[in-house]
This record gives C-alpha cells, structure tokens and sequence, in this order.
C-alpha cells in the first residue's frame, strides 16, 4: 500500500517538472512560430530595417531595438554604481545600524510594483524634467532610464549582497590577520574576490530593465525613432507590444510584435547563458 | 586598491545612501500626499452602500472594489493554477531528480524566471490567435487566461523557494527518516514536507506578491478599464494595477486623480504586506534550523 503510495507521489512530482518544462518550451516554440510568417511572407528581412512608417508601408523595429539597449543600458550605468556603494555600505562602510536599515529597505524595495514607481514618477519627475529641458512633454530616454535604474537596483544589490556576505565570511579572518579594518577587508580582499557576483548582478539587472514594459511605456513617450539624445522621446520593444495589441491596430503591424517578442526572448537567453557562465550554480535569484 | 581608490568608494558608498533612501522616499511621498486624502470608504465603494457592493447588488462605477474584487480572484485563480506544479517541481528538484534532469530542468527555471512579463503577455495572445483558429473559435481574452499566464510568471518563484527550503534542511532529517526506516516518499511526506512549510508558504506569499503586482500580462489577456466585478472565468475584469496605469493617463478631474494616487497606496499596501508575510515565515525556518545545520 506505502509502496504504491510512494510510486504515484513519485509520478506526480515528474509530471509536474515535466509540465514545467513542457510550458518553457511551448513558450519559446509558440512565439517563434508566430514570427516566422514575417519573415517567409514575402517582406524577407524588411522587418529588420532601420525605419518604422506604417503610412510608407515600412515596419522596421531596430530603433525599437535600440532603444531598448541604450534605455537598460543608461538605467544599469546608472543603478549599477549605486547598488555597489549600498552594498560596500552594508558590509562594512556605513555604521551597522544604518547598514540593516538599508537592507530592510532594499528588500522591501523588491515588493514596489512597478506600476507605482510609474504613477508617482509620471506625476513627480516628467513636470521636473520638463521643466529642466525647457520643451517637450517630460517623456523621454532619460525620465524612464533614472526610474528604471531605481526599480533595476534591489536585485542587483541584493545578488551583491549575498556575493559579498559569502566571500567576507570565508574572507573575515585573512582580514584580520593582516590587521585591516573591516573597511580595508572589504576593499582588498572582499570586492576583488567577488568580482564574478558583481558581474552577475549587472546582467541580471540588464535583463530586468530590458524586459521592463511599464516604465518605457509610461515614461518614455513611445516615439517610433532612433534614440540619439538624452532628450529624445524613444519606444522600448517591450512598450511597442503593449501598444501595438492593446490599440488593435491594423494587422500589417502585429508581425512585428513576434518578432519583437522573439528579439526580447533571445536577450533573456543570453543574459541567462552569461549569469550560467559567472555563477556556476542551478539557483534563480 | 589604491588610497583614492579608497576615497571613490566611500564617496560612492555616501552618494548610494543619501540618494536612494531620499528618491525612494520623494516618490513614496508624493503618493501619500497626494493620495491619502481619498483614502477612505468612498474610494473603494463610490457612494455605495458598502453591503450591496460586495455582494454585487448595486454595480459600483465610482470606486475601485471592483478592481480590488479582479485582483482576488486573479490571484486565486493564478494560485490554483500554479501551486501544483510549483510545489511539486520544487519538491522533484531537491529530491528526486537524476543529476542530468535536475541541471537541464534548473536551467529551464531560469529561463523561465528571465522572461519578460509583456512576453508572457504575448504567450497568452498568441495562444488565443491558436484557440480562436483551431477549436474555439468564441475564445476570447479573460480572467482564465490572464491567470493561466501569471501561473507561467510566477511558476519560477514557487519552484526556486520551494527547492531552497527543502535544500536548506540539515542532513540530520534525511538520516532519522532512514533510521525510522521510512520509504524515500515516507520520509518526504512526514518530515521533510513539515519541517519546511513554513518556508514553502513564505514562497506562495513571494509568488502572490509577483502575481499581484503585475500590469504588463493581463494588459494583453484581459483586463479592462470598466468591467465591473469579474462575472466568471471565462469574462473580462478589472484588476487594480491595470487600473492604476489606465488612470495614469485617462483622469476626467481631479478627484480621479487622487482617486488614482489612493488606489496605488492601496496596491503598495497589498504588495509591501504580502513581502511582510514572506520574509516573517522565511526568517523562522532559517532560526529553527540554522543553528543546528553548522554541527553537520
């Protein structure tokens, strides 16, 4: 009886690994599937063209491409450097009591919906922006970037965190011995030996910021162009799906959504591949 | 590192603890300022009276009781879905997968973790183009498939705590099982299981926080501004993080307005509070346990 009890909780654990990966897969399937009419229908590569006029008949989606870059990469170049000092703060810089008020802070940071930085920033930072600038809406490269690296920085800083209390552990009595303050432990020993969980925040936060919708969406102003100042309105991938399917507009434009799914899934798999390269374990965050 | 090395760190560790903590607390700030002034029972109901809304006998316009309504059932909805093959990928993955299955199927987790939430979105719709031209063709985007969808997001989430509950108990409980002479499923069942439920509850709070906060899925799978409360699973619904992005852009006047600061208040106070649930779980499992595990 025990005997068959056990076989049947056993076949039922591997069923449910094996919908788990069956979905991943479908997932990956599905949407290539969808995008490869775009390419074989008679357009070829037309969709990878550097320019979006739907009046012209023209759906390219590199700028939207490049805007996701330059808009993940700004808001890492951003967070990153500031998830680093938090961190350094945390394990040793700052006095311990400020040190755990800011951990406190970063995890409760990682349960802000992202909706809510986008509400209070689209009513807070885009009349400040506006003003900065002189002209334009507010909306643009720069807002979504400075409230991106904000939302980006609990992950990172926290993966950093985990890292750094690891390496200090094992570290804390070569510190010592050597007669360092924490402080000095820290910047010699800790930082340099840990250089491959600093890595690893940076893509994961890379991947977060890349497949960010609410923000570009809301922040951004979502102009179809290629992305060349600070104050240019510009249009993330991610915000490109969402606008193109909730306004329902002609079908000529839908392929390009695959497409842009299918470019979005490619990045999550190099950030994967390249979190799989520098930290060697089979965790998720 | 060298001495102004040294002095760029510190000054990066100053500017890091000044600015966040300060942005933080300007956006937070302009919530609660704006918003808490309609933070009262009129915000939720709108006039009505508060027994006739929730059981649905007069239709609610003016408040968001029927985004919050969306946003429970979407939740449970999303749960039910996704508890099973959560829990139990978890289990499988910290107890009885072979070396090569739990490395590849590791790997599938992560991917699946790094998928952005608009292109589970696009899943969703693209499941729908296949329904609509294949078997049924009525299908339509609903609460069912918003919360099919959200299961998919937050799968990962259960799966990873689950498996790092069960992985952080000492060797010392796998031993007495044995010693007691219980099967493999014997010992699961009886000591493993109870011994990290609380850590495993900590993740389907985590994993509702994911679920609950999420705007990009259900934006392409269903939700809608007006829907009123959700009629059933197969119907559009309002849930409140869509609503607090429609508003963001679509307010007739002012009180809207602060109607919308209210109702992200509301979402932060679900979210922090579910994050709250997790973390108080999470930290009595590591006290219970962690002593212990050094010894072994």
């Amino acid at each position: 009886m025990h005997f068959r009890k056990g076989c049947m909780a056993e076949a039922g654990l591997t069923a449910s690994a094996l919908i788990t990966g069956t979905a991943v897969a479908a997932i990956f399937i599905f949407l290539f599937l969808f995008a490869l009419p775009v390419f074989t229908g008679g357009q070829g590569l037309a969709i990878l063209s550097g320019e979006w006029s739907p009046f012209k008949g023209q759906y390219g989606i590199l700028p939207m491409l490049a805007a996701s870059l330059c808009v993940a990469l700004s808001a890492l170049a951003i967070g990153w450097p500031l998830a680093l000092g938090l961190c350094c703060g945390i394990r040793g810089f700052l006095p311990r009591p400020l040190g755990r008020a800011l951990l406190v802070m970063l995890r409760g940071m990682t349960a802000f919906p992202t909706v809510v930085y986008g509400f209070a920033a689209f009513f807070l930072l885009v009349p400040i922006m506006r003003e900065a600038l002189g002209r334009g809406s507010g909306l643009n490269w720069a807002t979504a970037s400075l409230v991106l690296a904000l939302v980006i920085l609990p992950t990172m800083a926290l993966v950093m965190d985990a890292g750094m209390r690891q390496t200090e552990k094992s570290l804390r009595l070569t510190g010592a011995a050597l007669g360092f303050t924490r402080e000095q432990t820290l910047a010699h020993l800790v930082l340099p030996a840990c250089r491959k969980s600093l890595f690893a925040a940076a893509a994961l936060g890379f991947g977060r910021a890349v497949g960010d919708t609410l923000i570009p969406l809301m922040l951004a102003g979502n102009a179809p162009q290629w992305p060349a100042m600070a104050s240019d309105s510009i249009r993330t991938l991610t915000a490109h799906i969402g606008l193109v399917l909730a306004t329902d507009s002609n079908s000529a434009a839908y392929g390009s959504v695959f497409v842009a799914g299918c470019l979005l899934l490619l990045v999550n798999v190099a950030v994967q591949l390249s979190l799989r390269f520098c930290l060697k374990t089979g965790k998720t965050e | 590192m060298n001495k102004p090395g040294l002095h760029l760190l510190r000054a990066a560790v100053w500017i890091a603890a000044l600015l966040v903590p300060l942005a933080l607390a300007a956006l937070t700030g302009v919530l609660v300022v704006r918003g808490a002034g309609a933070l009262d029972v009129d915000l939720f109901f709108g006039g009505v009276p508060a027994l006739a809304a929730i059981t649905g006998r007069i239709p609610v316009w003016d408040g968001i009781w029927p985004a919050c309504a969306g946003t429970v059932s979407l939740l449970a909805l999303t749960m039910l879905l996704a508890l099973g093959p959560g829990i139990g990928c978890g289990i499988y993955l910290a107890t009885c997968a072979p070396t090569r299955i739990k490395a590849v199927l590791g790997f599938a987790i992560d991917l699946l973790a790094g998928i952005p939430s608009i292109v589970m979105g696009l899943f969703g719709f693209t499941m729908l183009l296949l329904l609509r031209r294949t078997i049924a063709p009525q299908a339509s985007a609903s609460l069912l498939l918003a919360a099919c969808c959200l299961a998919l997001l937050v799968l990962p989430v259960l799966v990873s705590t689950t498996r790092a509950a069960l992985e952080a108990l000492p060797l010392r409980l796998h031993l007495t099982g044995a010693a007691l002479g219980l099967g493999k499923w014997q010992t699961i069942r009886h000591i493993l299981l109870p011994s990290s439920a609380r850590g495993i509850l900590g993740g389907v709070l985590l994993a509702a926080g994911r679920a609950a906060e999420d705007t990009a899925v259900i934006m392409l799978t269903g939700a809608v501004a007006n829907a009123g409360l959700p009629a059933g699973i197969t119907s559009r619904f309002e849930a409140l993080p869509f609503s607090i992005f429609y508003r963001s852009s679509q307010y007739r006047d002012a009180l809207e307005l602060q109607q919308g600061f209210a109702t992200t208040l509301v979402l932060l106070t679900l979210s922090l509070a579910l994050l709250a649930g997790a973390s108080k779980l999470q930290r009595t499992l590591e006290q219970r346990w962690q002593g212990t595990r050094e010894n072994y």
